[in-house]
């Protein structure tokens, strides 16, 4: 098949900026360890109130303006539902869901992350504005979904 | 036999369609618009309530409202238009179906109805608000998965008669290329059985599970196999959708097709890579690596190739037509394209949303800025432009030509002038909703998602004017619905009677025969199952090797 002259350049310059998005991407998640939350870890879904960490669902300090979140998601409601932290505060969430898959998102940021049963899910995010955030569930898991949210105050 | 069917075309191009073709794509249609009516209705329920304008009834509730939506547009509404529609793109450029694949467009037919009724008639019982992607352990009644199979048994019965009409025709004529619109056909429809095997899979699991034959299901493999089907079903429709931008719009404008071995590529690359890109759809998702995700980055973007060849050549083509016709300078062509005919205008305006619609897509394949958006409202906004406008509006205009020509009858200038007025109310009402939709989506709004403040939290009371925007444009949409569905019945049964041309476009007179490889479909078939397994088997014999204990049902609504 031959191609246009003009449409070689049109594909090549397609291509270019589709490959130049990839490079952006893979310099973001492997040299800045910006990649998608992508926790591999497992647990018997069943189980989530008698495994450890989530037998003890909360906030704690974990090091120098750094937190680890343990939290555990239901319908429809997160476990601990008002979190706060100062501000910097480096905030590693840790997340499991007793039932049916839930999202955790937290309005303004860019934390998303899809929470599914028998997996643990892990996100990071440092607070450095002073507020109150919204965390909201953003798949739908049932009658209640609407009502399914939770607040990080940063002081 | 070679005389004998030429003496078949001429006697079908005298007297036009095949009658008994014709009824079936007309009822095709029919039932279409009527669940596009039913649908509508729904989103406009949706968009008040979503905007805080309406509350609905606690036994009709939103979430009831969003789940029969989904399913009657995305699944039927589209499925209907599909079959019809190829059926008789096949019936006119095959030289009329043979009984056979006539019959089984028929038992398509029945089986997507009795899947319908099943699943609609669960979703009204409240027995299966689990909205379209029924992801598990979100548990609904069994009869809403057999209503489920039922739909997908008759989307293959459909296929096997396509593809049973493509080889007869071969078979008879021995060492030609099948017409370009049937070639699409094949592409289409192989790619939709690509597409449907994991969901079914899936489905067949679910079933026993539903009964309480088994206890558990593994969640996360349902999930990739609803993805696998369900970004490639996107790409099946939009496959539609370019078929008649490649081979009609061309003659509506008065030109030729602009190359016919480059619309075949297109359509044997889009078979080929468009399973995989579903796989996006988990980005954030646990349980796989990012290694594999940013495999995955790749496998999604290189769907975007075949769509830049035809943004070319659709441009191209309108191009060289008004350059034809006497157009000066860099854009003196476009003001030789027919802009008041509403057969061209709706594939043009389904043409230039594929602009944004294509770059938003592209943008939220990364990784990263996937995560931005991310069941937000954006989603929610990229699929009202990607399908609501470039697929649908398509769709629409292929309807003020089809119709007639299978009814016999003549688009009247009256009904053109309504057909603009319908054109231009659904894009100015999908420019509201899909652009609040976006914007709104990136200041985190979710979507699947009824009214809600998060007791007036301040940040969700933010989003509420946009919301109502939102609203808007779904009450447009719905003045859009009805006087679409008023227009194809009216041509149906109303316009007066004529001869209408199935508009095909010819190729240049200078154009070379496309070379023999494209035919190879079995090499086609080998590569995508190839691309395929290249997305799939990692991930998912890791999910079934390496599985979490499974989940039981969960009935949350």
């Amino acid at each position: 098949m031959k191609l246009h002259r003009y449409e070689e350049i049109w594909l090549i310059l397609g291509v270019g900026i589709l490959v130049l998005s990839m490079v952006i991407t893979g310099y973001q998640t492997f040299a800045q360890g910006m990649g998608p939350p992508s926790d591999t870890a497992q647990i018997d879904p069943q189980k989530v109130n008698e495994t450890a960490p989530f037998d003890n669902p909360g906030v704690f300090e974990v090091g120098e303006n750094e937190y680890e979140v343990v939290m555990t998601l239901q319908a429809f409601g997160f476990t601990p539902n008002e979190i706060e932290v100062p501000a910097g505060a480096e905030v590693t969430f840790i997340m499991t869901t007793e039932d049916v898959i839930h999202g955790f998102q937290i309005a303004g940021t860019n934390v998303n992350a899809m929470v599914v049963p028998g997996r643990i899910q892990t996100i990071t995010e440092t607070f450095d504005e002073p507020g109150e955030y919204l965390i909201l569930c953003n798949e739908y898991c049932g009658a209640g979904h609407q009502m399914m949210s939770a607040t990080i105050t940063v002081h | 036999m070679a005389a004998k069917e030429t003496f078949k075309e001429k006697t079908n191009k005298a007297l036009g369609v095949n009658p008994d073709d014709a009824r079936l794509t007309l009822t095709y249609f029919s039932l279409a618009f009527i669940v596009l009516f039913i649908g509508g209705t729904l989103g406009l329920l949706q968009g008040l309530n979503r905007a805080g304008l309406l509350e609905l009834p606690a036994w009709f509730n939103y979430y009831q409202v969003l789940t029969a939506h989904g399913i009657l547009l995305i699944l039927i509404f589209t499925a209907l238009f599909m079959v019809g529609y190829f059926y008789a793109a096949m019936s006119h450029t095959l030289g009329g179906l043979i009984s056979k694949v006539r019959k089984m467009g028929w038992i398509a037919l029945g089986l997507m109805l009795i899947g319908t009724v099943l699943v609609v008639t669960t979703v009204v019982m409240d027995k299966a608000t689990v909205l379209y992607t029924f992801y598990p352990p979100m548990q609904a009644s069994p009869w809403f998965y057999i209503g489920l199979v039922f739909i997908v048994f008759g989307v293959w019965t459909a296929t096997l008669g396509v593809f049973t009409n493509a080889a007869s025709w071969k078979k008879r004529n021995k060492g030609k290329h099948l017409p370009l619109l049937s070639f699409f056909a094949v592409g289409a429809f192989l790619l939709l059985l690509f597409g449907s095997i994991g969901v079914t899979i899936e489905v067949l699991t679910l079933i026993p599970w539903a009964f309480g034959w088994t206890e558990t299901v593994n969640v996360m493999l349902s999930r990739t196999l609803f993805w696998s089907f369900g970004h490639t079903l996107v790409n099946v429709w939009y496959f539609t959708t370019i078929s008649a931008w490649y081979v009609i719009v061309p003659r509506l404008i008065g030109g030729r097709l602009f190359s016919d071995t480059l619309a075949r590529v297109v359509v044997i690359l889009l078979v080929i890579l468009n399973v995989p890109g579903g796989f996006h759809h988990q980005i954030v998702d646990p349980g796989f690596t990012e290694g594999l995700k940013f495999m995955h980055v790749f496998m999604s973007l290189s769907i975007a190739f075949p769509s830049l060849m035809t943004a070319f050549a659709m441009f191209a083509v309108f191009e060289r037509t008004g350059r034809k016709k006497g157009a000066k300078g860099l854009l003196g062509w476009v003001k030789k394209l027919p802009w008041g005919d509403v057969r061209f205008l709706a594939p043009m305006i389904a043409m230039i949303a594929f602009i944004p619609a294509g770059a938003g897509g592209i943008a939220q394949t990364n990784n990263q800025l996937n995560q931005v958006v991310h069941n937000s409202l954006w989603i929610t906004g990229h699929f009202h432009l990607t399908v609501g406008t470039t697929v649908v509006l398509t769709f629409f205009g292929i309807m003020y030509w089809l119709i007639p020509h299978l009814t016999k009858r003549e688009l009247t200038p009256k009904i053109n002038k309504l057909g603009i007025i319908q054109t231009i109310t659904w894009t100015v009402g999908m420019l509201f909703m899909a652009g609040a939709m976006h914007w709104v989506g990136l200041l985190g709004s979710p979507r699947r998602t009824s009214y809600t403040t998060y007791g007036d939290n301040a940040t969700a009371l933010d989003w509420d004017p946009y919301l109502f925007f939102l609203a808007i444009g779904g009450t447009l949409l719905f003045i859009g619905v009805i006087l679409m569905v008023y227009i194809v019945f009216h041509l149906m049964f109303k316009a007066p009677k004529g001869n209408t041309v199935f508009p095909i476009a010819q190729p240049e007179d200078d154009a070379s025969t496309p070379p023999k490889w494209t035919e190879r479909w079995g090499l086609w078939v080998v590569l995508a199952i190839a691309v395929i397994s290249m997305g799939y088997l990692v991930p998912i014999v890791d999910l079934v090797v390496n599985a979490p204990p499974g989940s039981p049902p969960f009935q949350t609504w």
